[in-house]
């Protein structure tokens, strides 16, 4: 039975901590001059984006190739789902041509769990999947986080975390939950009522460390970690918001408010950005931001995502002599 | 975790204490320094987890011989072998470190137990993904036989003579143990695994 990424939630803190600590060990590959290693040669990696990426799915490329695996990548426009082909024939299909790795994104909650019961060889990788989860930017975020956290001598369980914005469409946000829940981070959901939705307060599900919060200098106060996410321009016509500019005024991150409320704080976007609406360049070009950070640390998280579920690992414990 | 020092389990059988691990190194130290004569661009470079605590005391010895300073790195061979995809555990990446020019460099590669070849093989791969070294030589502390790959150690602790269906252990001081080089019998294999 091949082995999933589909989410966060359900990961165990163990699971969650050996991903990063892999994923540290693969920044080191990436800073070689040659940046390769041979640990998935033979292996075949499909990359299949139903939805536009340019971060993600270069990202989930370039890891591969730097483990050798053989990858190749379909998006949206070329594939056969334009013909009217199901997503579940897709994927049989490419199943068949026997890839050991299936990286897809959909703009559905739940395809990727949807493929993962069905095909019988493949392993599946979320990278993203309607409002539901996208498991590889919140491991990338913790990555950046514990880096940068390490550096002043502190540890990524303890933080406290504001997420600012469009929550109610953010797979980003949800990821981050919980994963943030399984270091024991308190987590702030800041932004209107119509972004910041109240079942969000059901702490049966998402526990007792989250808190919601409508004013913006209130929810970052005192924060370690600022997460801002993407306004979902396309969304506009749907009335989340009376204007840009009305939500910009009231929930744009600026150093004026961070330097006022949450000085010692850091910032992270998973991009792109919308700069002047979600977040002012000032901070996104600032020493405050970690987002080229999170794009290098991208990568070594998706080779350890796929050396983890391609590889496997020697044949009997850790102490056998060869 | 207390002071206290480690024990191996009884069934262990001891093959080589720690005085004739410490003389091994010392003997294996002085033959790398008298078999280069110039020791420039000499580097000491062990194969985790074990090698990299027996190259560190190599290195130490040589640089106490010799008054200079030596380079010393460790390299993770996980991404190398030829024997992943076996199972299903998750793979735990330890790392590699080699913070010297590794072109140009005459390296000594320490592991801990010689046998098939394989896990040199991975590290001779590891080390040329780093750059282009003049000469790599191989030291063991110990070397139990069954060769599988044409690659021989140029520096031997300790010849042992195995069965290949017996286990070779190491454990060291730097792992909370006594040194001692250990002979597992093949009827408690399933203990170990």
């Amino acid at each position: 039975m091949p082995r999933h990424l589909l989410g966060i939630e359900g990961m165990s803190r163990e699971e969650l901590l050996q991903y990063l600590d892999n994923a540290e060990h693969f920044i080191e590959v990436s800073g070689r001059d040659i940046k390769k290693v041979p640990a998935l040669r033979g292996k075949t990696i499909v990359n299949l984006f139903l939805e536009p990426s340019t971060r993600t799915r270069s990202s989930f490329e370039i890891a591969g190739k730097r483990l050798s695996a053989d990858t190749i990548n379909i998006s949206g426009s070329e594939s056969s789902v334009v013909k009217g082909e199901t997503l579940l024939d897709t994927a049989k299909n490419l199943e068949a041509m026997a890839p050991d790795v299936l990286v897809i994104r959909h703009r559905e909650s739940g395809a990727p769990h949807f493929l993962a019961r069905r095909l019988k060889t493949t392993a599946v990788v979320n990278a993203g999947d309607g409002a539901h989860e996208h498991p590889t930017q919140a491991l990338l975020d913790l990555l950046t986080l514990k880096i940068h956290f390490s550096k002043l001598g502190r540890d990524i369980s303890g933080l406290k975390v504001a997420i600012v914005g469009d929550v109610r469409h953010s797979r980003v946000a949800r990821s981050n939950l919980w994963a943030h829940r399984l270091l024991g981070n308190k987590v702030t959901f800041v932004g209107p009522p119509t972004l910041v939705p109240g079942e969000f307060r059901d702490s049966s599900i998402f526990g007792n460390n989250l808190h919601l919060e409508a004013d913006l200098a209130r929810g970052i106060e005192g924060a370690d970690v600022i997460i801002c996410l993407r306004m979902q321009l396309e969304r506009q016509s749907e009335h989340f918001v009376p204007s840009l500019e009305e939500y910009s005024h009231e929930y744009c991150v600026s150093e004026r408010v961070l330097s006022r409320y949450a000085p010692n704080s850091v910032v992270l976007h998973p991009g792109p950005a919308n700069r002047g609406t979600e977040v002012s360049s000032e901070v996104l070009d600032g020493p405050r931001s970690l987002v080229s950070e999170q794009v290098t640390h991208g990568v070594a998280v998706r080779m350890a995502v796929l050396f983890t579920l391609a590889a496997g690992s020697p044949s009997t414990n850790q102490e056998q002599q060869v | 975790m207390d002071e206290q020092v480690k024990q191996v389990p009884a069934h262990w059988r001891l093959v080589l204490d720690s005085d004739v691990i410490a003389r091994s190194i010392s003997r294996i130290s002085y033959e790398i320094v008298e078999k280069n004569r110039d020791l420039k661009n000499l580097a000491v470079v062990g194969i985790r987890t074990a090698g990299d605590f027996l190259a560190r005391r190599i290195r130490d010895r040589i640089q106490e011989i010799e008054g200079i300073e030596i380079p010393f790195g460790v390299i993770d061979i996980t991404l190398y072998r030829d024997d992943l995809s076996h199972s299903n555990a998750q793979p735990m990446l330890k790392g590699t470190d080699l913070p010297f020019p590794v072109s140009g460099s005459r390296i000594i590669l320490v592991d801990d137990v010689f046998y098939t070849g394989r896990t040199v093989r991975s590290a001779l791969d590891a080390i040329i993904d780093f750059g282009r070294p003049s000469c790599v030589e191989l030291a063991v502390l110990a070397d139990r036989g069954h060769r599988e790959f044409p690659i021989r150690p140029d520096y031997v602790g300790k010849n042992l003579p195995t069965s290949k269906d017996e286990f070779v252990k190491i454990r060291l001081k730097e792992q909370g143990f006594e040194d001692g080089v250990y002979v597992v019998p093949p009827s408690n294999k399933k203990k170990e695994a």
